[in-house]
């Protein structure tokens, strides 16, 4: 049924209930987290109609990309889904080096990996704790909180940034990486497990959390398809596809893991695919970790894309050329004149960028595809026929973010 | 189906001409006219599989190097199946940009359609309720046009003032 702003108003056709009645939910309310508002109609406490209306934090991130070279951009995909800074910034330079036909090498591979699987977890924990808080289980949440600390920790060690590390750069990454952050993913590895078994004997089992996710906002393998959804969300409503398995990207072929699934496509069913999803990124974690290659983080110089390291800057004539020949606005890089779409498995889903390349080394383009702005449309079928308390529970298991939701 | 097959089928369906494919690293496009693009994607689902569509924006290729066409939308859809992946593109012009719209194939399409909409003023025909989605109602320029500054046209200081009692 299509959904118009002016009809939330309207009682629905064929329906002749004056006694509906309009509710603002949002733009600024505790449980929408961030920006956004939710037209709702409602029949006492049923809601006949639910319509999203965005925009409230646009800031023009796609025209920004038009405007900022291949690696000033990262610090700006960064803030759009800043639960998962890292995440973003894969996926752009994904797109980039896709674009420039750049390979970059096995240490730089494994250190994304290891970065992609901690912000699943970072964002997964996030998405898991905050639905417990909106449902009334704040234990949980603090439990999950706690080792979100850890992971900013990881990302301060590396970057020098906690909330927005801005690390990886054309070619490669900000900095290699050194023992002490490698003990430090040891530590987080080890330790996490049992953080993990805490919330889930906090919840699981719990039966106020069972009963307001479960058959809350089904989503059925046809819809998932139909709307477009991906990552978690889909993947709870039965459709089997992880680009990790399907389009292996990075080192994730070398790495032994499952893609978790479910059928029931509820609100529970999401939570528990997050839950399971963290189990696997641990596996992950602790593969790439032990087994992470030597050498370089960066391609080599002569490719002549990637920014020299600053010893070599200062004491070798080379170094400084390509510095120069690199940070100078009148010459930059060189992309190619063509286009290429590249996506990842961000922790929300299909996060892919269309970069479009004019031969300077400003993109001509930099579309993004955010898993929250697609997931968020599906937000009207799912809460057709629920209560009014169920609006917190599908939000905090969509989870959108509306700095990406609008950028 | 393969990439290879779809094509094939598509030829046969279309006539050579009308569908041009090129490639670039791991990315199959097929490029087809705007008359010709609701058929070439329904042909696209229903028959050679490609379920879903994963992403639908758009380009304005203005001050693009020896580019013909102005707005260029592209269609990334996918088989959620075996995973391949195809691009379909195709290109509207001014001073009337508008293609049909996807709406009726996948509902997914709405919000990148208004979308597209919202930022190059490309109208998607048939799409049951095309308003702006992340520009305010009032806004009337096309902001991601090439011919659109970045730091905008001061429409943000034209806005009528309301108190809350107006909202």
């Amino acid at each position: 049924m299509p959904l118009v702003l002016a009809d939330a108003l309207a009682p629905p056709e064929g329906v002749d209930k004056d006694y509906l009645w309009t509710l603002n939910f949002g733009p600024q309310h505790p449980a929408t987290h961030t920006t956004l508002r939710l037209l709702l109609t409602l029949d006492g406490e049923t809601i006949v109609k639910a319509v999203p209306d965005i925009g409230y934090l646009h800031s023009g991130f796609e025209k920004l990309g038009e405007h900022l070279d291949f690696n000033q951009y990262v610090t700006i995909v960064d803030r759009m889904n800043y639960i998962s800074p890292v995440a973003n910034e894969i996926a752009w330079h994904h797109a980039a080096e896709k674009l420039f036909g750049i390979e970059i090498t096995p240490r730089c591979k494994y250190i994304r990996t290891i970065f992609a699987e901690l912000m699943r977890i970072h964002d997964h924990l996030l998405c898991c704790g905050a639905a417990a808080l909106d449902l009334g289980g704040f234990t949980a949440f603090l439990y999950a909180f706690n080792q979100r600390e850890k992971i900013y920790d990881i990302s301060e060690w590396a970057s020098g940034q906690r909330f927005h590390p801005s690390y990886t750069r054309l070619g490669g990454l900000m900095k290699d990486v050194d023992d002490e952050w490698i003990a430090k993913v040891r530590a987080f590895v080890r330790e996490f497990p049992k953080a993990w078994a805490d919330v889930v004997r906090l919840l699981n089992k719990n039966r106020i959390f069972i009963e307001r996710t479960k058959d809350i906002g089904v989503l059925s393998r046809e819809d998932a398809i139909d709307l477009s959804c991906t990552g978690p969300i889909a993947r709870a409503s039965g459709v089997v596809r992880d680009l990790r398995k399907d389009e292996p990207y990075l080192a994730y072929k070398d790495f032994d893991f499952k893609v978790v699934c479910a059928t029931a496509g509820d609100c529970l069913a999401r939570y528990l695919v997050r839950m399971d999803e963290m189990l696997e990124s641990i596996k992950i974690i602790h593969q790439a970790i032990e087994n992470l290659p030597p050498g370089p983080v960066s391609v080599d110089m002569d490719s002549k894309v990637v920014l020299t390291n600053q010893m070599s800057v200062y004491r070798s004539i080379e170094g400084l050329i390509q510095h120069f020949e690199l940070i100078m606005t009148n010459r930059k890089w060189q992309a190619p004149v063509d286009e290429v779409y590249g996506a990842v498995e961000s922790p929300n889903g299909e996060l892919g960028f269309y970069v479009v390349g004019d031969g300077t080394g400003v993109a001509y383009r930099a579309r993004t595809r955010p898993p929250s702005f697609i997931h968020f449309a599906i937000f009207p079928y799912l809460m057709v026929g629920h209560q009014l308390s169920d609006v917190v529970a599908v939000l905090g298991s969509l989870n959108i973010i509306a700095a990406e939701l609008d950028r | 189906m393969t990439y290879g097959e779809a094509v094939s089928r598509l030829k046969e369906r279309f006539g050579a001409d009308a569908i041009k494919t090129t490639e670039f690293r791991d990315n199959r496009r097929i490029h087809v006219g705007t008359d010709t693009v609701y058929a070439v994607l329904e042909c696209l689902k229903r028959d050679c599989g490609f379920d879903m569509l994963a992403e639908l924006s758009a380009a304005d290729y203005l001050h693009y190097p020896n580019a013909t066409d102005r707005y260029g939308i592209w269609y990334v859809l996918v088989n959620c199946n075996d995973g391949a992946r195809i691009v379909v593109k195709t290109f509207a012009n001014d001073p009337d940009p508008a293609v049909p719209s996807v709406y009726s194939l996948w509902r997914g399409a709405d919000w990148m359609e208004r979308e597209v909409y919202d930022m190059y003023g490309v109208v998607f025909e048939g799409h049951p309720d095309l308003r702006r989605i992340l520009m305010p109602d009032e806004f009337t320029a096309y902001p991601m046009r090439k011919d659109y500054p970045m730091r905008g046209r001061g429409e943000r200081h034209n806005f009528p003032i309301i108190t809350r009692a107006e909202s």
